[in-house]
């Protein structure tokens, strides 16, 4: 037998792990490395352009000089609108489906159903969007009409990360919760949502992303308008359509990216605090003092 | 043979169909420990599981006779679920506090049965803490995360967690089997000092555990009830040949 174990075939292996190491490595680098290009152009680009007045006033001649104040408005509370629509009723679903429906075929369908939704290309959820809200029940391109537009494409997301996120807490937490006389509901709201909230958030944030990000859908339901909305049933103007109509029109290139860097920005800023805030929490929740 | 704080009577369980427990009549006196001993999958823990009914969270369990507790049917539905699971407090095989504090890890039985109280969560946190001897160690930690403790400790803490909710009965279910010997040592004392007030029902595949720490025995086979005595008698002199096949770690014979 001692003669069969070559020393050959263990060398021969160990340079594959190298070589492996070396592939994957500069996969991650790749990877990060185009994303790192395209946000540092935008921001190499934008950056210099961003001034108070930039941020703070109207834009004059459709975005030609002036500011973009209305389309940072439209942004937040167009997405705002989407994500109190959404996180709740996609949370609730889950909860539903990962802790009281019944495992069978119908939950396998709805996950399914879900799953196919979450891939569905925006363009056709702005269609039905204006279909069905501006244009069946006279919603009009509004603020309610895009936020309800968006919170649809965003909802099958927010329902399977959360779902995954719940069916992830280890089944033991819940036999513990149950074994010391817990509801069903205590068990969810003391056990199985804390644990979760990780998973839950990453699904909410990839909700908020999509949104601000969103253009199609937007202008289909939203309108375009570049005034500041007064009411839900006013029409808005994104920074995402914002940038999108200034460079497709050939407007101006220059406030198209002092447009997007703001875009880049505020997304990054609200994943950051977004998770700082959720460490913070679950620090104090799984003890950390003393 | 009707006297005792647990009773369990003809007790038929299937899973799916197919027999798991089969027509056990077995009494689990007060404030004793009995120990269930058995191969791996007879049915000890399935039978442990039965008394606070954490059976029911499995679906397919189908569940014929009695199990009394008080004199009281827990299937009988008079008893309320949560009521049952909080008089009937269980301990797990692998220590499994949340990821919470040690100080929520013992409150939380009692906040779930509704007690907000601060300086009351207090008092029954230190009394649990100390009941089970981590007081000491823990005083200054209570808002330290649980699951920074070492697994021995941890499985002090979830049996501090259960006293919390002021069980008569405490189901423990193969407890040190993923503990150290010094660690199992503690939890064998904690359970002599802990009978004088509760009700001890202990899964082990470990016999020296059983010898060492029960008042009686069951011996558990293929989901029946082979024998059960006094832990000295049964261990000593057994009546079943096939339990002293098993005691003496002898192969069994060939089930019939």
């Amino acid at each position: 037998m001692k003669g069969t174990w070559r020393r050959d075939v263990i060398l021969l292996s160990r340079r594959r792990d190298r070589i492996m190491v070396g592939v994957l490595t500069g996969s991650a680098v790749l990877a990060v490395g185009v994303l790192v290009i395209i946000v540092g152009y935008v921001l190499w680009q934008g950056l210099p352009v961003l001034t108070p007045t930039f941020l703070l006033e109207a834009p004059e001649k459709m975005g030609r000089a002036g500011g973009i104040f209305p389309t940072i408005v439209g942004t937040v509370v167009l997405t705002a609108g989407a994500v109190l629509v959404a996180a709740p009723l996609g949370v609730a679903t889950a909860i539903y489906l990962a802790e009281y429906a019944h495992q069978g075929r119908t939950v396998a369908l709805i996950r399914f159903g879900t799953e196919s939704l979450a891939g569905i290309p925006s363009i056709i959820f702005g269609v039905f969007g204006f279909l069905f809200f501006v244009i069946y029940l006279d919603m009009g391109w509004s603020i309610l009409s895009g936020a309800l537009t968006l919170a649809g494409m965003i909802l099958p997301t927010i329902i399977r990360t959360a779902e995954e996120a719940m069916l992830a807490v280890p089944r033991e937490y819940r036999e513990v919760s149950y074994s010391l006389g817990g509801s069903r509901w205590q068990t969810i709201t003391r056990v199985v949502l804390p644990n979760a909230l990780p998973g839950i958030l990453t699904g909410i944030m990839l909700g908020v992303g999509r949104s601000v990000g969103e253009t199609a859908a937007v202008i289909f339901t939203a309108g375009a308008s570049l005034r500041v909305p007064h009411s839900l049933f006013d029409p808005v103007r994104t920074m995402s359509v914002h940038f999108y109509l200034l460079a497709r029109e050939g407007i101006s290139m220059r406030n198209a990216y002092g447009t997007a860097a703001v875009l880049v920005l505020s997304v990054l800023a609200v994943n950051f605090v977004a998770y700082y805030l959720m460490h913070r929490h679950l620090a104090r929740l799984r003890g950390a003092g003393r | 043979m009707v006297n005792g704080k647990v009773v369990v009577s003809q007790l038929n369980l299937a899973y799916r169909g197919r027999p798991a427990l089969r027509d056990i009549t077995l009494v689990f006196p007060e404030k004793a420990i009995t120990a269930i001993i058995g191969p791996s999958g007879c049915g000890k823990s399935t039978l442990l599981r039965t008394i606070n009914r954490m059976n029911d969270l499995i679906p397919g369990v189908e569940i014929r006779g009695q199990v009394l507790l008080d004199g009281e049917d827990v299937y009988g539905g008079t008893i309320l679920l949560e009521e049952l699971r909080r008089r009937v407090g269980m301990v797990f095989q692998r220590p499994n506090p949340f990821p919470l504090s040690v100080f929520d890890n013992v409150a939380y039985g009692p906040r779930v049965h509704g007690i907000r109280d601060r300086t009351l969560l207090a008092d029954i946190v230190e009394r649990c803490l100390r009941a089970v001897g981590l007081w000491d160690n823990l005083r200054d930690r209570l808002r330290r995360p649980a699951l920074e403790l070492p697994l021995g400790q941890q499985q002090q803490l979830c049996l501090a967690r259960v006293l919390a909710v002021e069980p008569e009965v405490i189901l423990l279910d193969e407890p040190c089997s993923a503990l150290d010997p010094i660690s199992t040592l503690r939890i064998e004392q904690l359970m002599q000092e802990l009978k004088e007030r509760y009700t001890i029902i202990i899964v082990t595949h470990n016999m020296q555990q059983a010898a060492r720490a029960s008042d009686l025995t069951a011996f558990i086979l293929d989901g029946e009830l082979v024998e059960w005595a006094p832990t000295e008698i049964l261990f000593t002199s057994p009546r079943d040949p096939r339990t002293e096949a098993y005691i003496t770690g002898r192969r069994l014979p060939v089930p019939h």
